[in-house]
């Protein structure tokens, strides 16, 4: 038994997990993969923090806000950009190479910022952010449990005691027990499939595990769009590109929008032109060799990899595509979800700090400020822990059931469909007849799940399994994001209406969705009204 | 078309294409059996190292031709297909203690990170370790990413105990490796383990440690 379980091994959970064990506690963190394939390590661009002579905690505050639309949480906003500087001190200390400037550290403007404010080790920030997290954690002795999908939640009189997780390796169903649970299992962007930047396996199954125990979700329908992300293959072109002068035009080579605008206007804008038919291209051709190689060498490669361009000789062809979902399970200011010693931490959780429109850099120090919290939170979690829960047999039940399900319906297709109709229908661009219609695609692929199956029907590592899985909870969020998405009828930050463009007074509040009783029920919840 | 093999298992696939879209094409339309690990799909997640035609590559980097042979990693353990324990591997940062030991907040320049940049690359994806021959002859060596990052640590400004780090690696360490160079040529963040290596040997001497196979050498010379 463990006083805490971490699930999620990206930058929310080892830090969680690294600041648990300081506290003594006994601490597990569990992971699908292994700990350092999360995805973390794609973030690129940096880390927001107020260090510069030119920029001010108080404004990163109010730029923090401005993005919000009137949605993020000021007293939450106040405490994150107010612990940014120390945040980033902290990374340096434990080993992380900042680049510098001088003897200070380096920083790098990004869209929708003030002042050069982002921190960064080159166009790797988040990959060296992550491995220095885990260098420190094996240097602690963190215990990791590798290669375990997370199935539910166990729950008993409204109150968190542990998990149930598929070992991927054979197939079968465990459980672990904890005093709090601490989900860390990152966003649900890839729900968008190749309409998105996102890593394979970013279903969100910690957000659909917590729906099925009970717990709230908010802000599902407010999913930021990446405006740069490579043409053919989703995958993305950092902002840091941007924010070094890179231009954005048309097939022309014409000039249409402004390059540092948040990333909701971006996305809306490149995504009408493309389909106005016309091609939208990133053109950092004119930042020069040496500036680029130092700088963006992982931008250089990605282009040439996936897209078969030079930047440094032409421009590169783009589009928008999903990239971070800013709603989550909706936690309050101390982390705390609609389940008792349950706690979410990081892209999975809403802490309502980004409201309806995410910052470039702002998701970095979102992981770490609150992992820190995450821990020092769940750290002193009274529970008491038996045995024998019923949870556990039945997800044993479920997942042998699952070798013997007919069959008839390719899952996989099925699921690539929706992701398309997805990006055309609940994207950049909504409006109620069309949601209506994905709402009616979803219900009916779930009637039809009971047809679908696997073919492998190996016990060994069996991936089409966890596919499987994540598919089914693909259906559970996709409907809770599109009830979101058309009960919001007005436009903000990256929920845009087509027949709702402007922003309402009304709706200044946040989305809450949960299930009763097996039927999804959604609210509108005002800040600071618990 | 394009002829391939995976894992002894012989594939057509319709055009050429990155190995992972590739697998991704296979698993979906011919052989949902076919097991392989992926994540990012852009080179950073270090999960889907494989081998093809027997050297080590990143299958969502590498660009397949006719007839490749694509296998799974060497020196560990296969699970399944090209899924093996990465394990055994991950371990060796543990046995070489490549983790931070003593930070200290000091004055650092970019010259100071720039001295560690390419190191804090690596992305774990252990095709070094699968392509070093030391194993073969002994599976305790620490093996290239694992020196790799001491040399990361030991290297960087802030780092107090560089004595400590050198101690960590010198049994089953860097006078093991026989600076082949097959770590530094398939690395696919360019980074030259070899290098690190040559560099912590330096080090050692420095601390006063000696390379052991060349202190018999010394006393085997007095002898004459």
């Amino acid at each position: 038994m463990y006083d805490i379980v971490v699930i999620g091994s990206g930058g929310a959970g080892l830090t969680t997990a690294l600041f648990a064990k300081e506290l003594g506690k006994k601490v597990l963190v569990v992971t699908k993969q292994y700990p350092t394939e999360a995805q973390t390590c794609m973030a690129q661009g940096g880390i927001n923090a107020s260090l510069s002579p030119n920029d001010s905690i108080e404004l990163h505050i109010q730029d923090t806000l401005n993005s919000s639309y009137q949605l993020a949480d000021k007293e939450i906003v106040e405490k994150v950009c107010s612990s940014a500087p120390e945040v980033v001190k902290w990374l340096d200390r434990i080993g992380v190479p900042f680049n510098r400037e001088g003897k200070n550290l380096a920083l790098r403007k990004l869209g929708g910022a003030s002042a050069p404010r982002a921190c960064f080790a080159q166009d790797y920030t988040g990959l060296k952010i992550l491995h220095t997290l885990f260098d420190n954690a094996l240097k602690v002795g963190v215990e990791f449990l590798n290669e375990h999908f997370l199935l539910n939640l166990i729950v008993e009189d409204g109150q968190a005691k542990g998990v149930t997780l598929l070992d991927i390796k054979t197939s079968s169903v465990k459980e672990v027990l904890a005093k709090s649970v601490v989900l860390a299992t990152g966003g649900f962007s890839k729900i968008y499939g190749k309409f998105s930047t996102n890593g394979y396996g970013a279903f969100g199954e910690g957000l659909s595990s917590a729906l099925r125990a009970g717990a709230k979700l908010s802000d599902l329908e407010f999913v930021q769009f990446h405006p740069t992300s490579l043409k053919n293959s989703s995958i993305l072109i950092s902002e840091a590109a941007r924010g070094a002068g890179g231009k954005i035009v048309d097939s022309s080579g014409k000039r249409f929008c402004d390059e540092l605008a948040t990333r909701d206007r971006l996305s809306r804008e490149i995504y009408k032109k493309l389909e106005e038919g016309d091609k939208v291209f990133l053109d950092i051709t004119h930042l020069g060799e040496e500036f680029l190689l130092s700088n963006l060498p992982q931008e250089i490669k990605l282009a040439h990899i996936y897209e078969g361009v030079d930047p440094l000789k032409e421009p590169i062809p783009i589009k928008p595509a999903a990239h971070y979902t800013i709603g989550g399970i909706d936690v309050d200011k101390e982390l705390n979800t609609s389940i008792k010693s349950l706690y979410a931490v990081g892209e999975c959780a809403n802490t309502k700090f980004h409201g309806a429109n995410r910052l470039g850099g702002n998701s970095l120090l979102e992981v770490i400020f609150f992992g820190k919290e995450a821990a020092l939170k769940a750290g002193e979690e009274e529970n008491v822990i038996k045995s024998g829960y019923e949870q556990l047999q039945r997800d044993e039940k479920f997942i042998n059931a699952l070798f013997n399900f007919p069959n008839k319906i390719d899952f996989w297709e099925r699921g690539e469909f929706l992701s398309k109709v997805l990006y055309h229908n609940c994207g950049i661009i909504r409006e109620e007849e069309n949601l209506k219609g994905v709402l009616s695609l979803i219900r009916q692929q779930q009637r039809e799940l009971k047809f679908m199956g696997l073919k492998d029907k190996s016990r060994v590592y069996n991936s089409e399994l966890v596919r499987f899985l994540e598919y089914g909870n693909m259906l559970e969020l996709s409907e809770a994001l599109v009830i979101s998405a058309l009960s919001r009828k007005e436009s903000r930050g990256a929920h845009f209406r087509k027949d709702y463009p402007n922003l309402k007074e009304e709706f200044s509040a946040h989305s809450v969705i949960f299930k009763k009783e097996d039927v999804l029920h959604l609210e509108f919840k005002k800040n600071g009204k618990d | 078309m394009v002829k391939i093999k995976i894992a002894k298992k012989s594939y057509t696939i319709p055009k050429e294409m990155l190995l992972l879209e590739a697998l991704e094409y296979i698993k979906q339309h011919q052989d949902r059996s076919l097991t392989y690990r992926h994540m990012c799909r852009s080179g950073v997640c270090g999960s889907c190292a494989v081998k093809v035609n027997s050297k080590e590559v990143l299958a969502c980097e590498y660009r397949l031709k006719e007839g490749d042979e694509v296998e799974p990693l060497s020196v560990v353990g296969v699970i399944r297909d090209l899924v093996t324990s990465k394990k055994e591997a991950l371990e060796s940062l543990k046995r070489a203690s490549a983790y931070p030991l003593k930070m200290e907040e000091v004055e650092v320049t970019q010259d100071d990170i720039t001295l560690i940049e390419t190191q804090s690359d690596c992305i774990l994806c252990t095709s070094c370790y699968s392509s070093c021959p030391v194993f073969e002859e002994k599976k305790e060596f620490l093996g290239p990413f694992a020196l790799s990052r001491t040399y990361r640590y030991l290297a960087d400004k802030r780092e107090q105990e560089k004595k400590t780090h050198l101690e960590k690696v010198i049994k089953n360490g860097i006078w093991d490796c026989t600076l082949c160079g097959n770590c530094t040529e398939v690395c696919p963040q360019g980074i030259d383990p070899k290098g690190d290596i040559l560099f912590l040997q330096s080090w050692a001497g420095r601390f006063g440690f000696i390379n052991p196979s060349l202190g018999s050498f010394g006393s085997f010379g007095l002898e004459f």
